[in-house]
This record gives structure tokens, C-alpha cells and sequence, in this order.
């Protein structure tokens, strides 16, 4: 197969721009036309539009409300225990990028990059401070990483393994003598991360589990997975969140309330590893059956198979497919905000709605809505981007 | 509909599931609910039991019934005040996204006219106006909210209307804030009527009652009209500026904040008439009628302390007034608070928190704020108004 694409690719390659063009812009009346008509239009429309994100649009908004569309309502006071989280991310970026290189390099050029991007716009000075200080400790990270390699990699994936435990103690607080901030106070960015990182991680396992569990030959465990699966692949994520949140306090007792953090995250796990369990089956029932003979004929027993053998090809050959689900998962996250929630999306539309911006003529909706959708698209984009990277490294379809 | 169906549906499954896997516990909920709930509940709130065995009928009532049967713990589970007590905190049904009335500023703070009642309340129940979270709703999920018990009480520019008291089982505070459909057009076109809009183009928000309400108004007086339909306010509104429009309409309320964004705002005027009657009230779940008198006297309280000069400042002086009016209000005299399960100076302690009724209008909705709403019909009685505080006696 891919003798064959170098072959096609390469006169292309070798032919001049002249002979380029008339291939592919002129070989023909209607595409002739067609080149036309967009080299007209498309420098026009991009004029507009970058004239009206120069001249027209307000942008105020945007900056006034950058901590609102970060991290919510969450107390200005203790905003520092974000910027910390951030920055131990941003460390531990980079020192893994001075370990690895590699594809973690690239996710953190890509965080550089983001924080780089978000500190030319004209926000808060200690906005930007936080932002050019996360991108120090990544440099730093990534400039002692790279000489000590050898000595840090184990500490650095203990830091990584504990570091979820930090960020909560963190975030959250009511303990070692921090303030506890409670989950309605979160918002923005913040908790759209929380929300997808928490729902990518908690179900990857579970997802995993139950799509094992529907090729098992104990028919109870499979058809329980089977049910759950097509149970709630039959119902939209907006109504298994409307259930959580709204309908659970029916079933308990008055003086019982969940937190609503935590039966979002509970809805968008359970959601997310159905789906994931359908992508995996697929993985599982591409391996060959010749894969199970060779790995009984060695003496493996069934969980050798499974998590040796099996598993490995099936998730490779998936994983086109898992990251387009979490980037999937990353956009719906924007969901909970029916359930008053408050991540990205819902602050644009708070923000939206303050009052002050109701002299501004045609509203700021645009602006607002721009913002959060580039923010929406970096992330996804890197999400695809990673994907693509570790595609190429496992060399998935190349063998 | 098909939403509310499809709750009822899967909560009556739940629901049965839920019997079957805990029995035990089941066993000591269910009966206590219809014994409590039924003398003070409407037929709309039946025995759980029976409700969830109705629901999966093809019936579309069926459905609200099936949402609300389940509610009744709350009101079954002990005085809702007791339970926002025992909390330490009032959960609040609010909207973050409506300017003046309820919206998040830049440094986090939820406020608003709205967003002032709830923590009134607070202040009432626990003299600390800020013991209040408010939890954002849609408005497609309120009532279900307040019927499910994730929130103690709706201030959230909620219509009060005769279905929402019935099927949706809830129980409706005075209105704090009337409102009314109106159109705005351009005071070039000398339009007085809605006969003198026969034939005109008026750009309207779809999906909302204020669609219907206009095709009613019209066919009331004969007259012809092409809708121009947009999806949200700030479409509706710049399609009017543009000149797509010759009119354009949507609440009094929400014509005033909105005329100050057109390119000239003295060039329009919203006319002289109303096209619908949109009281804007508080909203409780059925059942507790300690829970909704508190509610109740707390507005109205707040409606007296305009009426009498009682302010945010001066509260503390009025407190040796010789009014008896305003001593029985503060609590200096008689035992009125007590009656309501709360301290008898609970006015003393939301006066001190929130002022007035007129210093929470002037606050988020007067002259002064970017939204400059003119109290009409929300001045006080004496004023010409319709906010008239019942007495406090």
C-alpha cells in the first residue's frame, strides 16, 4: 500500500508550479471557475473579518471577565491555588518533555503555545503574569529534564501519578488548613477540564471493562454489559444529565444531597464509557483468532490473553477512534450548563447577559462566543494532534 | 412534552426499580408522604403509588403527575425551613443570564432584583444575607427543580399562571415584579394602536408565548401583521435597528434595557399598550404552608418597608419609632415573626441586608443602572402602583 502512494506522489512532486496549478486549480471550465470566484472571496471575507476584530468588535468583555470564563465564580482569594495548579502542570510538562521528548513535547509546545496566545490579549496584568509564569516553569521544567533525564524519570512519573490528589486538595481545599471552596464556586475553563479529564480518565477503565465483558461467554456478564450499553446509547447525554441532577433527589431522602459536581461527573463516566465500549469491541473483534490460538498454544491462561496479547492490538487499532470520542466528550461537556453548571460555555452566556454590555450595540455575543470557541478549537486541535502522534508511533495501519 | 414524558416514563422505572432493590427503605418513606401531603396538597399531588401506576397511560397529564408524585418527601420529610436550617443554608432557584435580574459579575458576585429576594430570605432565616446558594436554572428545568427539592424556592422572573399552581404544583409568592408584553417602534411612524400595525413586519422571538401572545393581540382587533422570527433577544434586536422591522416586541421590561443598545435610542418609543399580563412572582412547592407564608410576609414585608420610610440606613433608628405600623413590622411590638417559625425582628435583619422594596428596584432596575426601568405599575399603591404590602398585624 504505501510503495504505491510514494509512487503516485512523486511526479507531483517533481513538477513545477505552473504544471501544479493547471492540475489542480485549472483543469477544467467549472474548477477554473470555481478558483476564480474563491480567490475573490476569500481575501474578501477574511478583510471583514479581521477588520471587524480590529475595529468593530468589543473586546472588553472578553478581558474584564478573563478570571470569570477561567475559573467561575471561584473566590478571588484563593484564585493563586489555580494559577499553582497550572503551574505544577506546566512543570511537569516539561520536565516529562526534557525526559521524553517526543510526542509529550509536543503537547507541551502546544500548552507554551496556548498561554503564549491567551498573554497578548490586553487581559489583567496578574492574568498575565499567571499566564508568562506558566510558561517559565514549563522552560524550566523542560531545561532540567533534558540533562537529568535518567535520574528524574521515576520521580517525575510519581509526581504524575499523585498529582490528581494535589490538584484536589488544591482546587477543592477544607483540609491542611486550606478554605474550602465548594463545587457550585467552579467554573469556566476550569471546571470544563475537570469535567472532560475527569470523564476521559474514569471511564477509559470501566469502558474497557464492559466491552470485555459483551464478548464474554458467561451469559449473565454479557448480557448485563450488553444491556447497560445499549441502554444508555439509546438515551441523549442531556437527558442522562437531566436525570442526575434533577431527578436523583427524588430517590433519597431530604437530608441527603449529593454533591451536583459529582453526579455530573457519575452521568458523563457512565456515558462516555458505553460509547467507549462499542469503539473497543470493535478493536477486540479485529484481533485475529489465530492471536488467541498462538497466546493458548504458549500456555498464556485468559488474563495473560486479555491484557497481553488482546488488548494491546485491539485499543492500537482504535485509538482514531478513542480520541475522537474524548474530543467528543470535551465539546459535550458544554452540556452541564442545563443542569447550571457553569463551564465555558455558560459563562459566555453570563457573561453575555451583565448588564453593562446592554448599551453595546448588536450585543457582545460574538465576541464572547468567538473567544470560547477558539479556546474549544485549541483544545481539540491538540486533542487530534496527539492523536495523529500516536498513531505514527505505534504505526497504526502501517502494520 | 416529549421531554416531560419521557421523565415521567423513566422516573416511574426508576422509581419501581427503586422499591424493588430497597424495600426496606421504601417501606419507611412511602406511607408518611400521602399522609402528610394530603391535606394541604392538590389532587395534582396524589399518593405516590398511584400516580406512578397512571403515568405510563398514553395520557400527556400523566406525565407532570408522575414528576411531582415522587416530590412529596420534601414536604413529608419534616418543615422546609427546618430542613434549610439544618443545612445552614437557602438553595435558591435563580437565572444567571437575565441583566437587572439576576446575572454574575466580573468578580463572581451573583447579583440582581431577584437575587436580592433570595437573600432576603437568607437574612430572615438566618440573619446573614449571604447563607444562600443560588442555583442557576433553565427554564425548562425549574419546576422540576422545585418539585424534586434541589431548590427551596424559584425567584427566577417566573409567570405566575393557573397550570404552573396546578400541574406543576406550585405554590406562587405576591409577584415582585409585573411585567407585560409591549412593542417598541419608531416615533417617525406615529403609531399609537395595535390597528394602526395592520399590515406591518414585526420582528419577534421564537419559541417564546410572546409569539403567541401577539398573534392573539391581533386577531383581537382584526389586524394583519408579518412576524420576522429570530432565534435570541440580541438577533430580534439588531434586525429592528437594521430596518427589517416596523416593530418589534417582547417584555416592557425587556424593551427598555433594550431600546439604550439601538444606534438611537430617542428615535423609538415602546407604546401605550399591553399585549399580555406577565406577573413575575416567587414560586414555592406545594405543601408547606409555613415555608410559603415565610416567603409570602417577607416580600410583603419588604413592600411595607417602602411604604413606610423604612430603609437600609435608617432601619436601626426607625426601631424606636412610635408608628405602630412600623413597630409591629420590626418586631419591636407583638409576636408576628414567631407565627412564622422565624425570630420577630427578621424584617429588622432583611431591611438591614437588602433595604426595601424601592431600594432593590432602584438598585438593579432604576434610573441609575444601565437597565432604567420605570416602576409603572411597580410603584407602590400610593404611587398609582400595584405593589400594596398587606399589613402586618
Amino acid at each position: 500500500m504505501s510503495t504505491t502512494a510514494q509512487e503516485l506522489e512523486r511526479p507531483q512532486q517533481q513538477s513545477d508550479v505552473g504544471a501544479w496549478l493547471r492540475q489542480n486549480l485549472f483543469n477544467g471550465v467549472l474548477n477554473t471557475l470555481i478558483t476564480i470566484v474563491l480567490v475573490i472571496f476569500i481575501p474578501i471575507v477574511l478583510f471583514l473579518i479581521v477588520r471587524w476584530a480590529i475595529f468593530e468588535a468589543t473586546w472588553q468583555p472578553v478581558a474584564t471577565n478573563f478570571r470569570l470564563l477561567m475559573t467561575g465564580r471561584y473566590p478571588i482569594e484563593h484564585v493563586w491555588r489555580i494559577q499553582a495548579c497550572m503551574a505544577i502542570i506546566y512543570l511537569l510538562f516539561g520536565l516529562s518533555a526534557g525526559i521524553w521528548q517526543g510526542m509529550v513535547r509536543t503537547i507541551g509546545i502546544g500548552l507554551v503555545g496556548f498561554a503564549i496566545f491567551f498573554a497578548l490579549f490586553p487581559f489583567s496584568v496578574s492574568a498575565r503574569l499567571w499566564l508568562v509564569g506558566s510558561v517559565v516553569a514549563a522552560l524550566v521544567g523542560y531545561f532540567v529534564g533534558r540533562p537529568f533525564s535518567s535520574k528524574l524519570r521515576i520521580p517525575v512519573i510519581v509526581l504524575w501519578l499523585i498529582s490528581p490528589f494535589i490538584f484536589w486538595l488544591l482546587i477543592r481545599g477544607g483540609m491542611l488548613g486550606l478554605p474550602l471552596v465548594t463545587t457550585n464556586l467552579w467554573g469556566g475553563l476550569l471546571l470544563t477540564i475537570i469535567l472532560a479529564v475527569v470523564g476521559i480518565i474514569a471511564s477509559f477503565p470501566i469502558g474497557v471493562l464492559l466491552a470485555l465483558g459483551r464478548q464474554s461467554k458467561l451469559p449473565i456478564i454479557k448480557w448485563c454489559c450488553t444491556l447497560y450499553i445499549e441502554l444508555v446509547r439509546g438515551v441523549p447525554l442531556i437527558s442522562v444529565l437531566f436525570m442526575a441532577v434533577l431527578m436523583l433527589p427524588l430517590f433519597l431522602p431530604s437530608n441527603i444531597r449529593i454533591d451536583n459536581l459529582v453526579r455530573v461527573l457519575v452521568a458523563i463516566t457512565g456515558f462516555s464509557a458505553a460509547y467507549l465500549a462499542e469503539n473497543v469491541r470493535g478493536g477486540l473483534q479485529s484481533v485475529p483468532r489465530g492471536q488467541y490460538e498462538a497466546a493458548s498454544a504458549l500456555g498464556l491462561n485468559v488474563f495473560q490473553t486479555t491484557f497481553l496479547i488482546v488488548l494491546p492490538q485491539a485499543l492500537r487499532a482504535v485509538i482514531p477512534a478513542l480520541v475522537g470520542q474524548f474530543i467528543s466528550l470535551f465539546k459535550d461537556t458544554s452540556l452541564v450548563s442545563i443542569v447550571g453548571l457553569a463551564e465555558l460555555l455558560g459563562i459566555a452566556g453570563i457573561v453575555i447577559n451583565q448588564p453593562e454590555w446592554l448599551q453595546v450595540t448588536g450585543g457582545v455575543e460574538r465576541e464572547v462566543l468567538l473567544f470560547a470557541a477558539l479556546v474549544y478549537w485549541f483544545f481539540c486541535y491538540t486533542l487530534s494532534k496527539i492523536s495523529r502522534r500516536i498513531e505514527a508511533h505505534l504505526g497504526v495501519g502501517t502494520r | 412534552m416529549k421531554v416531560n414524558r419521557f421523565l415521567g416514563f423513566v422516573s416511574v422505572l426508576l422509581l419501581a426499580a427503586f422499591v424493588a432493590a430497597c424495600s426496606n427503605q421504601a417501606a419507611t418513606n412511602e406511607p408518611s408522604s400521602p399522609v402528610e401531603a394530603a391535606p394541604t396538597d392538590a389532587p395534582a399531588i396524589g399518593a405516590p403509588v398511584a400516580a406512578a401506576t397512571e403515568a405510563p397511560a398514553p395520557a400527556p397529564t400523566a406525565a407532570p403527575q408522575a414528576t411531582t408524585a415522587p416530590a412529596a418527601p420534601t414536604a413529608s420529610g419534616g418543615s422546609t425551613l427546618q430542613t434549610i436550617k439544618d443545612r445552614g443554608e437557602l438553595i435558591c432557584g435563580s437565572n444567571d443570564q437575565v441583566p437587572g435580574f439576576g446575572s454574575v459579575d466580573a468578580s463572581g458576585q451573583t447579583v440582581g432584583f431577584d437575587i436580592d429576594f433570595c437573600r432576603a430570605l437568607a437574612a430572615a432565616i438566618f440573619g446573614d444575607p449571604n447563607k444562600v446558594t443560588f442555583r442557576p436554572l433553565t427554564a425548562q428545568e425549574r419546576f422540576t427543580a422545585v418539585q424534586s427539592g434541589e431548590v427551596d424556592v424559584l425567584i427566577r422572573n417566573t409567570t405566575n399562571t393557573l397550570t404552573r399552581e396546578t400541574v406543576n404544583g406550585m405554590d406562587f409568592a405576591p409577584t415582585n415584579f409585573f411585567d407585560g408584553q409591549g412593542i417598541m417602534v419608531r416615533k417617525s411612524d406615529n403609531l399609537n394602536t395595535i390597528s394602526d400595525l395592520d399590515g406591518a413586519t414585526i420582528c419577534v422571538q421564537s419559541g417564546t408565548t410572546t409569539e403567541l401572545n401577539l398573534a392573539d393581540a391581533f386577531r383581537a382587533v382584526g389586524a394583519s401583521f408579518t412576524p420576522a422570527v429570530f432565534e435570541d433577544a440580541n438577533g430580534t434586536f439588531s434586525a429592528y435597528d437594521a430596518g427589517q422591522c416596523d416593530a418589534v416586541t417582547t417584555d416592557k421590561s425587556g424593551l427598555a434595557s433594550r431600546r439604550l443598545s439601538l444606534s438611537s435610542p430617542e428615535d423609538h418609543v415602546i407604546m401605550d399598550v399591553t399585549l399580555s399580563k406577565e406577573p413575575l412572582a416567587p414560586a414555592v412547592l406545594q405543601g408547606d404552608a409555613q415555608w410559603r407564608d415565610i416567603v409570602t410576609w417577607v416580600i410583603y414585608g419588604l413592600f411595607n418597608a417602602e411604604e413606610y420610610g423604612v430603609t437600609q440606613a435608617n432601619v436601626q433608628e426607625q426601631l424606636s419609632s412610635d408608628d405602630p405600623n412600623i413597630r409591629r413590622l420590626l418586631g419591636v411590638e407583638g409576636e408576628l415573626g414567631a407565627g412564622l417559625g422565624l425570630d420577630n425582628d427578621f424584617m429588622v435583619k432583611v431591611i438591614s441586608a437588602v433595604g426595601n422594596y424601592g431600594e432593590i428596584y432602584d438598585r438593579h432596575l432604576g434610573p441609575n443602572t444601565p437597565i432604567n426601568i420605570p416602576r409603572g405599575p411597580n410603584a407602590q399603591y400610593t404611587d398609582g402602583g400595584l405593589i400594596y404590602g398587606m399589613p402586618f398585624r
